[in-house]
């Protein structure tokens, strides 16, 4: 059973990508490997009734991988997973899925991730 | 859960195997100094084993962007050069006819190259090329001092970064740019019960995400979103944060001094002014009235081709939002006629009553500053009345006639003596004619001037320099494509993390923040850093050299730390602010002299600019269309019927920096243009394909990105592109030529004053390629993964 989760409001998520630099720091990934991607859904326009940004969906949303090991060795010394800590838009959250999930019954626009076991 | 943190840790500490370092980080690698808090993991053998965000930081507070994350990625990079080299001067451009040369021997070559290039031709051949983003670039003080050349240089065309709007701001309000407030001097940040987080941010023709522009944190804007604060985008781009925004407008590239009228015109007609601050503190407001109703929002509309309704929404909810800011970006400077806008739009911060208000727009401090350090007040020193951010003794140490022999500044003097540099397109026209007099010895100090990330017309500028320089050396990390085209001698830079620095950050040129970069390392092989290179010049010089300083450290605390602090005092601190204040013109802190009021001959905000009636120009703002639009000419049209636009930031690369990192070039592998769908399908191009852009200047090739994020009939280039991994020798030059950006924007297109430039409103046409230039990401892998 998961026990832990990442939680990401995508409202802020501004696509900065430094979760996943600092994953591939963490765990030493060459290019081609990641821990956690940034997927980008978007921009496409949702509403024809004008062409500015707000007519536009363009969320970026954090999708750990399946080489998330929500940063094992840094969780024994009780620190954050390394994507977390460097968030630009401190927008991730980590903690067990019962505190994630009290969170995410807070505000829309949030998805909560459990990566492992 | 709860999880550990370093709050409260001392600037070093030792966390299990290793010894961690608290810095604020600036350079090199290059980047808009933030200053970023950042805590660098040495191990036992004295390496860097990864770095993090340091939550300490009193701004960013533990977060970092992917730059700094990949750091140990450019420091222990394969094709970072740390000893010095030499090479034939008939050996320029042979990547392979370097030999490596011990220090003494390499500056022995300059020195004596400068003795005898000097004796022949002046102090004045010597010319010390800049760029930005690099800590070398304001260093200039020292340099001018050790070598007498009133020729520091730039090769960006009109100064266009941040100099524009400084030198409008100068005309209207007598400060540096005013920045938004985002807490940054405040001791509590966004929770100081004297803040008020901003109602609406208005974000003109900038993506601060991105760019950091002038050492604004982006991501602060995030935080005050979260506080509450709305979105107006003024930009032709949807940009990610332009989608979170209430209005856009979508303006035509180059036109946003007819919007930025309108704003005015409505805030004043519509009575949304603020009339006690227009009366106690306005000079001109009748005039300037006059003027911007001369462009209604209708007319606006036309021109930027944007619907009114739209206009009058965004500048309603402007100036109704108590308090509001205004973020002006990059495109107001790469736009010939963006210091009208800047004029309208800083006239719009003082007439809604926004101008340094708590969540407004900052104005500079030119009182004795009160930093937030416990015990300083009594090392202040007396002399720190100086109006300028940085202290400029090095361009003083000359003389009038020395100075006045400043390329440019028989046709810019406001130009040169303010912003102590050579003009650019009057420099390229030296380079190219030797008039007024030779350039024959370089130095490029900071920038990769060859590779579009300054230069317009780039290929001229190379030929000039090629043509015109006897001797030049370069400082970098790397072998850069301009270093390899032109340099005799090479001198390795160590980076941000192996040597003791400081940056001085958030709010500009007014920076309200100071960080010590700490040394973590020995340096790699023998790198040194750009203060301890210009220090070993004194040296060699002797007592030709008038240094105003006495070494390193004397120069960091007498004109970074402005004599307040020692930099042993200041080390452990990592960072410290300047206390900020608000409503200074009541409190006579805006002027040298203490009165109340701001710095201009006025004593107010200048709606109507007695500086720019003095210097013979048009003292109220005014719209030119963009002298190289398709829309107004049909003779570009005909040909050329794309806008072209370029100098957008990513979040992978600064500038031309970090294209041989490969976790950062991952991040954005290939050079892109943003094509609008229709044009796409206009032109034949599909998502992928690399095209072809041209125009009678010049022409480049990139990868398409088909995306409604631009606006039809515009194209968006990226710049700064080379490719470390593709052959060096000159004429490949590491495929600096292929996506040569700059190539396509002409010079000689500033505005009367010298400043400006079209970098954001050029004109071309696009041509679908069958060639593929895709890089390959393991072959950039197996060159640069293995670090040394």
């Amino acid at each position: 059973m998961p026990k832990y989760a990442l939680l990401i409001d995508y409202e802020y998520c501004t696509g900065c990508q430094s979760c996943e630099v600092a994953c591939k720091e963490e765990h030493d990934f060459p290019v081609g490997k990641w821990g956690i991607r940034v997927l980008d859904d978007g921009p496409w326009q949702k509403d024809d009734a004008n062409d500015q940004g707000s007519s536009f969906n363009w969320n970026k949303i954090a999708v750990p991988t399946d080489l998330c090991d929500l940063c094992a060795r840094r969780l024994e010394n009780n620190r954050e997973p390394a994507c977390v800590h460097n968030c630009l838009a401190a927008c991730m959250r980590f903690g067990t899925i019962e505190e994630m999930a009290a969170e995410l019954a807070k505000k829309p626009k949030q998805v909560m991730w459990a990566p492992t076991e | 859960m709860k999880f550990e943190n370093d709050l409260g840790k001392p600037w070093k500490y030792e966390e299990g195997d290793f010894t961690v370092v608290r810095s604020s980080v600036w350079s090199p690698p290059g980047c808009h100094p933030v200053g970023c808090g950042v805590k660098l993991y040495v191990d036992k053998e004295g390496r860097i084993d990864h770095v993090e965000g340091d939550e300490n930081d009193p701004i960013t507070k533990g977060r970092l962007c992917p730059r700094c994350l990949a750091l140990k990625d450019y420091i222990y990079n394969p094709s970072r050069v740390t000893y010095p080299m030499k090479r034939a001067r008939d050996k320029r451009g042979d990547a392979d006819a370097w030999e490596r040369c011990s220090w003494d021997e390499a500056t022995d070559l300059v020195v004596s190259e400068w003795r005898r290039l000097t004796e022949k031709y002046g102090k004045e051949t010597f010319a010390v090329f800049v760029g930005t983003g690099r800590d070398g670039m304001l260093q200039q003080d020292y340099i001018l001092s050790v070598f007498s050349t009133p020729n520091l240089a730039c090769g960006l065309s009109g100064f266009a970064c941040y100099q524009p709007r400084m030198m409008a701001a100068n005309m209207t309000i007598g400060a540096l740019y005013p920045e938004i407030d985002y807490a940054g001097g405040l001791e509590g940040g966004y929770d100081d019960p004297s803040y008020t987080p901003p109602k609406t941010i208005v974000i003109w023709g900038k993506m601060p995400l991105a760019s950091n522009g002038d050492g604004m944190f982006g991501h602060a804007v995030i935080d005050l979103m979260k506080r509450g604060a709305k979105i107006i985008s003024v930009d032709p781009r949807v940009n990610w944060l332009a989608t979170r925004s209430e209005v856009q407008l979508r303006v035509r590239p180059g036109t946003d001094a007819a919007m930025a009228m309108a704003w005015a015109n409505i805030i004043i007609s519509e009575d949304l002014y603020d009339h006690d601050f227009v009366e106690n503190w306005c000079y001109g407001f009748d005039e300037f009235s006059e003027r911007v109703k001369t462009m209604t929002p209708e007319r606006a509309a036309q021109i930027c081709e944007v619907d009114v309704e739209d206009i009058y929404k965004a500048v309603r909810l402007y100036a109704t939002s108590k308090p509001a800011s205004i973020a002006i970006g990059l495109a107001l400077d790469q736009n010939p006629n963006g210091m009208q806008a800047c004029q309208c739009i800083m006239a719009c911060m003082a007439l809604t009553g926004n101008l340094d208000v708590p969540g407004g727009n900052i104005v500079a401090d030119m009182s004795e500053p009160e930093d937030l350090v416990a015990g300083t007040k009594d090392q202040q020193a007396a002399d720190n009345n100086e109006q300028r951010s940085f202290v400029t003794a090095g361009w003083y140490s000359m003389s009038e006639e020395l100075r006045n022999k400043c390329v440019g500044m028989a046709d810019y003097p406001f130009f040169c003596t303010q912003v102590t540099i050579s003009h650019a397109d009057s420099m390229l026209h030296a380079l190219e004619t030797d008039e007024p007099y030779p350039i024959r010895m370089g130095w490029i100090q900071s920038t990769n001037m060859f590779v579009a990330s300054a230069s317009a017309e780039t290929k001229r500028w190379q030929a000039a320099m090629e043509r015109s320089m006897e001797f030049c050396f370069g400082t970098d990390c790397f072998i850069t494509p301009t270093i390899q085209a032109l340099c005799d001698v090479f001198l390795p830079l160590s980076t941000v993390a192996e040597h003791d620095s400081v940056n001085r950050t958030h709010y500009g040129a007014a920076s309200i923040v100071t960080g010590v970069g700490n040394k973590a390392i020995e340096p790699l092989g023998e790198a040194k850093s750009d203060l301890e290179i210009t220090a070993l010049f004194a040296e060699k010089i002797g007592e030709g050299a008038k240094s105003v300083y006495e070494g390193p450290i004397d120069y960091l605390e007498k004109n970074r730390l402005e004599g307040r602090h020692t930099f042993a005092e200041v080390r452990e601190l990592v960072k410290y602010k300047r206390k900020v204040f608000y409503w200074k013109y009541e409190l006579g802190k805006l002027r040298p002299d203490g009165q109340k009021g701001f710095l201009t001959p006025t004593g107010r905000v200048e709606l109507w600019s007695s500086q720019y009636q003095m210097a013979g120009l048009d003292p109220l703002p005014h719209y030119e269309e963009p002298a190289l639009s398709p829309t107004a000419h049909p003779e570009i049209a005909e040909k050329y019927p794309f806008v072209l636009t370029t100098g957008a930031r990513t979040f992978a690369f600064f500038h031309s920096e970090e294209r041989q990192v490969p976790r950062l070039r991952e991040l954005n592998p290939n050079p892109l243009i943003e094509v609008s769908p229709a044009d796409a399908e206009r032109c034949g191009v599909s998502d992928g394909q690399w095209v072809e852009i041209y125009n009678e200047y010049g022409s480049a090739k990139f990868k398409a990105k088909v995306t409604p994020t631009v606006r039809s009939g515009t194209v968006m280039a990226q710049h700064g592109w080379w490719f470390p991994e593709q052959d060096g020798s000159a004429p490949n030059l590491f495929g600096a030529g292929l996506s040569g950006v700059d190539n396509l924007v002409p010079v000689g297109h500033n505005n009367p004053m010298g400043l400006c430039a079209p970098y954001k409103c050029t004109h071309c046409a696009i041509r679908p390629l069958q060639e593929n230039h895709d890089v390959d990401m393991n072959d950039v892998w197996s060159k640069f993964g293995k670090l040394v």
